[in-house]
C-alpha cells in the first residue's frame, strides 16, 4: 500500500489515466455535443436558449461537487496533517472556480433573451458569486500564506465556511422567492425535463467530468514535480 | 484510538463551525425580508409598512384573460392565487412574458392594488419539454 502511494509510483499510474482519459475524451466530447446542439428538440418556450443548458447545469454542479469535495478534503488535511491532500486541493480549487465562473457565465447569457436582464441580484445568483470569492480567497491562501501551517489552518477555515454556503446555494431557489427557477432534476421523484433534453444533459455532464478529471491530473502531476524539485517554484 | 493531539484538533474544528453556523443562520435571519427578490400580491396586502415611494419588485402568475395591450399600456392582472395586483407597464416585455405564465415587475406601488412597472422580467419555471409534446397536451387539455 505504501509502495502504492510512493511519488514515482503515483507518477506512473497518472500518466498512464491522463493518456487513457485524453484517448476517448474527444470521442464522447463529439457525441455529447451533437446530441446537445443537433439531436435533442428546441424548448416549447425558449427554443434553441434551451441549450446552453447543457453547459450551465452541468458546470454548477461540478462547482458545487467540487466545493464540498475541497471542504471535507480540508477537514481531514486539518485533522490527520496528510500532506498529498494539500496537493489535491490546490489542484481541484482552480477547476472549480473555473466552472463557478463558466455557470454565472452562461447563466447571465440565458438569463439576457429568457428573462430580459443579465443579472439579478437574487439569492442563487448571489451565493452563486459568494462561492467563486470563496473560491477567490482559497487559491491565494495557497498563493500567498508562504508558511505551511498558516495556510492549511486558513484554507480549512475558509473551506469549512464555505462547505455552509452549498446547502444555500442548493435550497435559495426553495426557501426564498427568486427570478432563478426551481431544479428541474430530483433525486428522488420525477424530474420535470423531458427524456430528449434528459439525455444531452447527462451526457454533457458525464463529458465535463473527464475534462475535470484530466485536468485535475495533470495539474496534481505537476505540483508532485514541484514538490519534486524543491528549487522549481514557478511551472 | 485518536491521538490526543487529533481531539484537540477536531474540538477546535467543531467549535469553529458551530460558532460559524450560528452566525451565518442569524445574518440569513437578519436579511431575511432582504433575501426575497420580490414580493408577491399577498405580501403587499397583508404588510402595513411599505413605502410607496421605493422601487420594489412583485412577482407572480399573470392572470388568465387579464392582459391587455394598448397602444402605449400593457395592463395585466399577477397573482398568487390568493390576493391579485393590477399592473400597468410601457415599454418592451421579454420573450417568454405571456398569460399564465411568471412574471416580475419592478417599479413603485400606486395603491395596495395598483402598480406601475418600468421593467418587466419573465420568470422561467422548471419545465423543459420539445414544442411537439407541448401541441399534443394542448390537445388532450381540449
Amino acid at each position: 500500500m505504501i509502495k502504492l502511494l510512493n511519488f514515482s509510483n503515483i507518477f506512473f499510474w497518472i500518466e498512464k489515466l491522463i493518456n487513457f482519459i485524453s484517448s476517448i475524451f474527444f470521442v464522447f466530447l463529439l457525441v455529447a455535443l451533437s446530441f446537445a446542439l443537433i439531436f435533442s428538440p428546441p424548448d416549447y418556450l425558449q427554443g434553441d436558449s434551451v441549450r446552453i443548458m447543457y453547459i450551465h447545469v452541468p458546470s454548477a454542479w461540478i462547482s458545487l461537487a467540487s466545493f464540498t469535495f475541497i471542504a471535507l478534503l480540508s477537514i481531514l488535511h486539518f485533522l490527520f496533517k496528510i500532506k498529498n491532500l494539500k496537493l489535491v486541493i490546490k489542484s481541484i480549487a482552480p477547476i472549480g472556480l473555473m466552472f463557478t465562473c463558466l455557470a454565472l457565465v452562461t447563466g447571465s447569457i440565458w438569463g439576457q433573451p429568457t428573462w430580459g436582464t443579465w443579472w439579478a441580484w437574487d439569492a442563487r445568483i448571489t451565493s452563486m458569486s459568494i462561492l467563486a470569492l470563496f473560491y477567490i480567497v482559497l487559491i491565494l491562501t495557497y498563493k500567498f500564506v508562504s508558511e505551511e501551517d498558516k495556510a492549511n489552518k486558513i484554507s480549512s477555515f475558509i473551506a469549512i465556511l464555505g462547505l455552509i454556503n452549498i446547502p444555500i446555494i442548493k435550497y435559495s431557489v426553495e426557501w426564498w422567492n427568486t427570478l432563478h427557477q426551481p431544479a428541474s432534476i430530483k433525486l428522488s421523484g420525477s424530474s420535470s425535463i423531458h427524456s430528449s433534453m434528459l439525455t444531452p444533459l447527462l451526457l454533457m455532464f458525464f463529458v465535463l467530468l473527464l475534462y475535470c478529471a484530466l485536468i485535475f491530473l495533470m495539474k496534481y502531476k505537476t505540483e508532485i514535480i514541484r514538490i519534486k524539485k524543491k528549487n522549481l517554484k514557478r511551472l | 484510538m485518536l491521538q490526543k493531539k487529533v481531539k484537540k484538533r477536531a474540538t477546535l474544528l467543531i467549535a469553529l463551525t458551530l460558532i460559524s453556523l450560528l452566525a451565518i443562520f442569524f445574518i440569513l435571519m437578519g436579511l431575511n425580508k432582504n433575501i426575497l427578490y420580490f414580493k408577491s400580491p399577498t405580501d403587499i396586502k397583508t404588510n402595513e409598512d411599505i413605502n410607496f415611494n421605493k422601487k420594489i419588485r412583485v412577482g407572480g402568475m399573470v392572470k388568465k384573460n387579464s392582459l391587455v395591450i394598448e397602444e402605449k399600456e400593457i395592463k395585466f392582472i399577477i397573482t398568487d392565487f390568493q390576493n391579485e395586483l393590477q399592473i400597468s407597464f410601457s415599454g418592451t416585455v421579454p420573450n417568454l412574458f405571456s398569460e399564465e405564465k411568471g412574471v416580475v415587475a419592478e417599479g413603485k406601488l400606486q395603491d395596495k392594488s395598483f402598480f406601475i412597472a418600468d421593467r418587466i422580467l419573465a420568470k422561467h419555471d422548471e419545465n423543459y419539454m420539445p414544442p411537439e409534446l407541448k401541441n399534443l397536451m394542448k390537445n388532450n387539455v381540449k
